[in-house]
């Protein structure tokens, strides 16, 4: 129940905003801010409720939908997802909070779009049905789409017509994809789109269309991350966006993507993430070089950090693929990393943005003297997305390359070290950045202390607890590390036992024929595991076994 | 004659009834039209509580020239409930037009009646006529806005093609009578297998698909739509659009059904010729969409587009084919009619005001029409959670389980092609500001409002009725 009031308040706010006439900006503001605060402290009792020590899923909610394709409505938490869960409905209150002074035009329209976006993204992330997933995925387009368009900047259109046709091409092989495990489900019960019925079918598939139902599910992630060389929408999409909507394209929705390949490519084909596995950290590695490199040259601030997040991005997904319980714990440590403090490095070039108006980094020059708050901010920004130890960049870069590194699936360490020099160029281009806008001569006359404000008490509010979860993480990461722990462990214990033995066939046959005798033991049952069967019933002991404990029997009610 | 009988025929009955009473009432009282909306809507409600009632029958009349129940009685719901919003949108747009002449009900009626009796049609004879009782008054329609040369235009050009096309349906169904001894569709069952002639049966076969394609505009055929479309009144065009291309994929289903029925040998070719067709229909629609500037013309081209997505189902010649088509033909109900009756809303009274330059400024202008119409083209690009989404689902889930997984990937890549003009037109609608003063369009009459609400209710949840209608089917 709490985790369908955290999913719907946002959608019932917008509701209430509709049937409220004219553009009265502060009721609307006022509510939107409501609204989403509200979601974040509904979202925190579902952290407080939930059970790190279980690998499965909870709060899992099954309510029918399209009973002769098994479709349903079927939402759930594990670590991985709570962890997003949390980042969204907290970005979400810090996005809404920052558009208070700067957005005047249609007020009304945005902050429905905003609350409509994190409906979506709250969605995405709760899905446990691919259809549903679906539907939340393509939802999010629709609000940001607008966002973009509506309050952009100078080439909006263009950037939001881009983004739009990027992200919709590639989810709808997805969508092919997703109605080809539905049918090959056929073979095991019936048509299903049930994602923890999936997870067990799925691995079952031959390898051959295994691979191609891989790379329809990793395009239409890889696009969202966005990995090499799929990445050129995001410079974009988050230069054109207005500051809120660059803080949640970067803050949440790229993880949408990182989250895909985790939850997707990694849970229901084992198999071709293994044989993938060099093919996408390739990219990956470029993906933080090459990304690193375009920041380095660029003029404008804004897009400077929007190509920081390819790089960063390519960390989250080399730790994937590395497919060890650092990489993949990393990796989602990584991305509660980056929309901190990459979303506050966005707000913070809103903010001069909004006194400026302009985003050339030869506009600016000693601004230390005369904003001196606003620089100890960015300051810390750049430190924690730098990667400096004691903040929060720190441990998930840390956590990514040494599970890139110990990997036995990858079959190089060269992806560690050469990985490793991302952190070496980030530190280039933030401090060159940090250090032409704020240290040196000032050498406009409009960035004279006096002229330019420093921060007001609300935008330091909004900064103040992004700087406290930023600190958090990097000294005691462990609060958060703890939740995913198992939910990490389960996900790569799938795969540690695949990679055990060399014939990916022989294996597929012999877990089909464990599929059988374990269907016809649990036809009663109401949900399977989140791991393979097979071990089950064959009472093996394989190494991932202990996690792979079987999830609480569903109660359709919705339980907690 | 038996209860059958009558029971089978029941809903058309009460609606061809109607449309006499109109053409009477009308003679007898001289220009009173809110009586004759009134008699029409009290018609196609009949014919729908009609059709709800012998829902679950299944009934065969006079001989095997008719069907009822089930599938059809569908059919006929959604004829008569695109028959209803369109009354309701006719009033605002004809007297604004000049062109509010009471014989517009009658042959509105009329078309409807044809359209249901095509979809009861289970003989050569009876759909034939069905479809000229249907396209003669679409000719008259098509032609209603009798002073302005391009509706005179647009009605002697269906009216020519037409022609040409019911010629090749009656050719082919010539042909095939020819073949298996009669004009039933259960001759063509029960004969198609052992007929002495194949080839002779395979032409037959493809010259009917080919008149059915023109009926339903799919490519190569569909080259009258958008000068058809762009002359028509714009609610005529959204009815045809709709029940006309409902009533040519319901005679389409139940024909090929009893050809793939029948166990004749070579239907694997028939499914990749319809293959061919959709994905012909989808990409020059599509394709060719992009490049118009008059809204009309693009609806119309996209038109061709959905009339291959639903091909698909055809392809598919399953169960789960049929149903696809069924259901996305009441989601394309819904926001086609609905996009027409904007279009319709905005145009002026000299039927300017059409091109997406037009549009540029609207969500400023006025924004809930705006919204509306955004909504409608987030539906037919397909992008969930609209009506649009749920029924290319079921036809690409359709193509999967027929395993033409091919044909699924053909319609996504189209439905990506698409985004470019639906939401180039609400780029135009929210993104841009026009430069000059646009003219206000219509003021939104109580009926229209009403027929609007409706479109977008339908658009929105028909999403999460899926089950209810599988499981009236069933």
């Amino acid at each position: 129940m709490i985790l369908l009031a955290t999913l719907f308040i946002p959608l019932l706010v917008a509701g209430i905003m509709i049937l409220i006439p004219g553009a009265q900006g502060k009721t609307h503001r006022t509510l939107a801010a409501v609204g989403t605060a509200a979601a974040f402290l509904v979202s925190l009792v579902l952290w407080f409720q939930y059970d790190s020590t279980n690998a499965a899923f909870q709060f899992v909610i099954d309510y029918p939908w399209i009973t002769s394709l098994d479709v349903g409505f079927r939402f759930g938490l594990d670590g991985m997802s709570l962890l997003l869960v949390l980042l969204t409905t907290f970005m979400m209150t810090i996005a809404v909070l920052s558009s208070w002074e700067s957005v005047r035009d249609r007020e009304k329209q945005y902050y429905i779009w905003m609350l409509i976006l994190e409906f979506g993204m709250l969605g995405v992330f709760m899905a446990l049905d691919t259809f549903l997933f679906y539907i939340f995925w393509e939802l999010v387009l629709i609000p940001m789409y607008f966002l973009i368009g509506v309050w952009g900047g100078r080439d909006r259109i263009y950037a939001s017509m881009k983004f739009f046709i990027y992200t919709m091409g590639g989810s709808l092989l997805m969508l092919v994809a997703i109605i080809w495990l539905g049918a090959y489900a056929e073979g095991s019960g019936g048509f299903t789109t049930d994602l923890q019925k999936l997870m067990s079918i799925a691995p079952n598939t031959a390898l051959d269309a295994q691979k191609w139902l891989f790379l329809a599910f990793a395009l239409s992630f890889c696009i969202k991350v966005p990995v090499f060389p799929l990445h050129t929408w995001l410079p974009d999409a988050h230069t054109q966006a207005p500051t809120a909507g660059s803080v949640i394209l970067a803050g949440v929705m790229l993880k949408m993507g990182t989250y895909g390949l985790i939850r997707f490519n990694l849970q229901l084909f084992p198999q071709s993430s293994l044989h993938f596995a060099d093919f996408i950290s390739v990219l990956a590695v470029i993906g933080i070089i090459y990304g690193a490199l375009l920041a380095m040259v660029q003029t404008d601030v804004k897009r400077l950090v929007a190509y920081s997040s390819v790089a960063h991005l390519g960390f989250v997904t080399l730790g994937i693929f590395s497919m060890t319980t650092e990489g993949v714990q990393g990796a989602v440590i990584q991305m509660v990393n980056h929309g901190l403090s990459t979303g506050m490095l966005f707000l913070l070039v809103g903010y001069i943005y909004d006194r400026r108006h302009t985003r050339q980094m030869s506009d600016f020059g000693g601004l230390a003297r005369s904003m001196p708050v606003y620089a100890t901010f960015f300051a810390i920004a750049v430190f924690a997305s730098v990667g400096l130890p004691g903040l929060n960049g720190f441990v998930g870069e840390y956590l990514t390359l040494i599970g890139a590194f110990t990997s036995q699936h990858l079959s190089t360490t060269w992806f560690a070290i050469l990985g490793a020099t991302g952190v070496i160029f980030a530190a280039v281009y933030l401090l060159i950045l940090f250090q032409r806008m704020f240290f040196g001569p000032i050498t406009h006359p409009e960035n004279e202390k006096g002229k330019i404000k420093d921060l007001s008490r609300l935008e330091t509010g909004i900064l103040v607890p992004i700087v406290i979860f930023i600190v958090w993480i990097g000294i005691h990461p462990n609060t958060f590390l703890h939740v995913s722990e198992a939910s990490s462990r389960a996900v790569v214990g799938v795969v540690e036992e695949l990679s055990g033995s060399t014939d990916y066939t022989a294996e597929v046959q012999e877990r089909k024929s464990g599929q059988a005798i374990a269907d016809e033991g649990s036809e009663n049952r109401a949900v399977p595991t989140s791991g393979p069967m097979p071990e089950e019933t064959e009472g093996e002991s394989a190494p991932g076994a202990q996690v792979l404990a079987p999830p609480p029997v569903v109660q359709p009610e919705g339980g907690q | 004659m038996s209860e059958h009988d009558f029971l089978a025929i029941a809903p058309i009955t009460t609606v061809a009834v109607f449309s006499l009473i109109v053409m009477l009432v009308d003679a007898l009282v001289k220009k009173n039209t809110s009586l004759m909306q009134t008699l029409s809507v009290v018609g196609l409600l009949g014919g729908i509580g009609v059709a709800i009632w012998t829902l679950p029958k299944s009934l065969n009349g006079f001989n095997g020239l008719v069907a009822g129940g089930g599938m059809t009685n569908l059919f006929d719901i959604l004829f008569c409930s695109a028959g209803i919003l369109t009354v309701f949108l006719a009033k605002d747009y004809l007297e604004r037009l000049g062109g509010h002449f009471n014989e517009f009900y009658t042959l509105l009626l009329m078309a409807t009646s044809g359209a249901m009796l095509m979809a009861h049609a289970t003989d050569f004879i009876t759909l034939f006529v069905g479809v000229e009782l249907m396209s003669i008054c679409f000719y008259v329609l098509a032609g209603f806005l009798r002073r302005q040369v391009r509706s005179n235009e647009a009605a002697i050009k269906y009216f020519l093609l037409g022609a040409f096309a019911s010629g090749f349906l009656l050719y082919g169904m010539a042909l095939i009578y020819g073949t298996v001894g009669g004009t039933g569709y259960a001759d063509v069952a029960a004969n198609a297998a052992t007929v002495e002639m194949p080839f002779i049966f395979w032409a037959g076969v493809a010259l009917m698909i080919v008149g059915l394609a023109f009926k339903v505009a799919a490519f190569p055929f569909h080259q009258w739509a958008p000068d058809v479309y762009e002359g028509a009144p714009t609610v005529i065009a959204g009815f045809m659009s709709t029940a006309g291309k409902a009533a040519a994929f319901s005679a389409f289903i139940i024909f090929l059904n009893s050809v793939y029925g029948s166990g004749v040998e070579g239907t694997d070719r028939v499914q990749i010729l319809l293959a061919v067709l959709a994905v012909g229909s989808m990409f020059i629609g599509n394709v060719t969409a992009i490049a118009q500037t008059n809204v009309k013309r693009m609806l119309a081209y996209s038109s061709v587009a959905h009339a291959g997505y639903m091909l698909i189902g055809l392809a598919a010649g399953s169960p789960d084919g049929s149903f696809g088509i069924i259901y996305y033909l009441i989601a394309y109900l819904f926001m086609q009619l609905g996009a027409f009756a904007i279009v319709g809303l905005l145009e002026n009274e000299k039927g300017c005001n059409l091109t997406f330059d037009d549009y540029k400024g609207l969500s400023k202008r006025r924004p809930g029409l705006a919204m509306v119409m955004a909504i409608f083209m987030f539906s037919l690009t397909g992008i969930p959670p609209f009506a649009g989404f749920f029924g290319k689902y079921q036809l690409f889930k359709a193509a999967i389980g027929a395993e033409m997984t091919w044909l699924a990937i053909c319609g996504v890549v189209a439905s990506v092609i698409s985004v470019w003009f639906y939401l180039g037109l609400v780029i135009a609608m929210f993104f841009r500001d026009s430069e000059e003063k646009q003219a206000e369009g219509g003021t939104l009459g109580g009926l229209s409002t009403a027929a609007l609400a409706v479109a977008v209710v339908g658009t929105l949840v028909i999403g999460f009725l899926p089950q209810a209608i599988y499981d009236l089917l069933s």
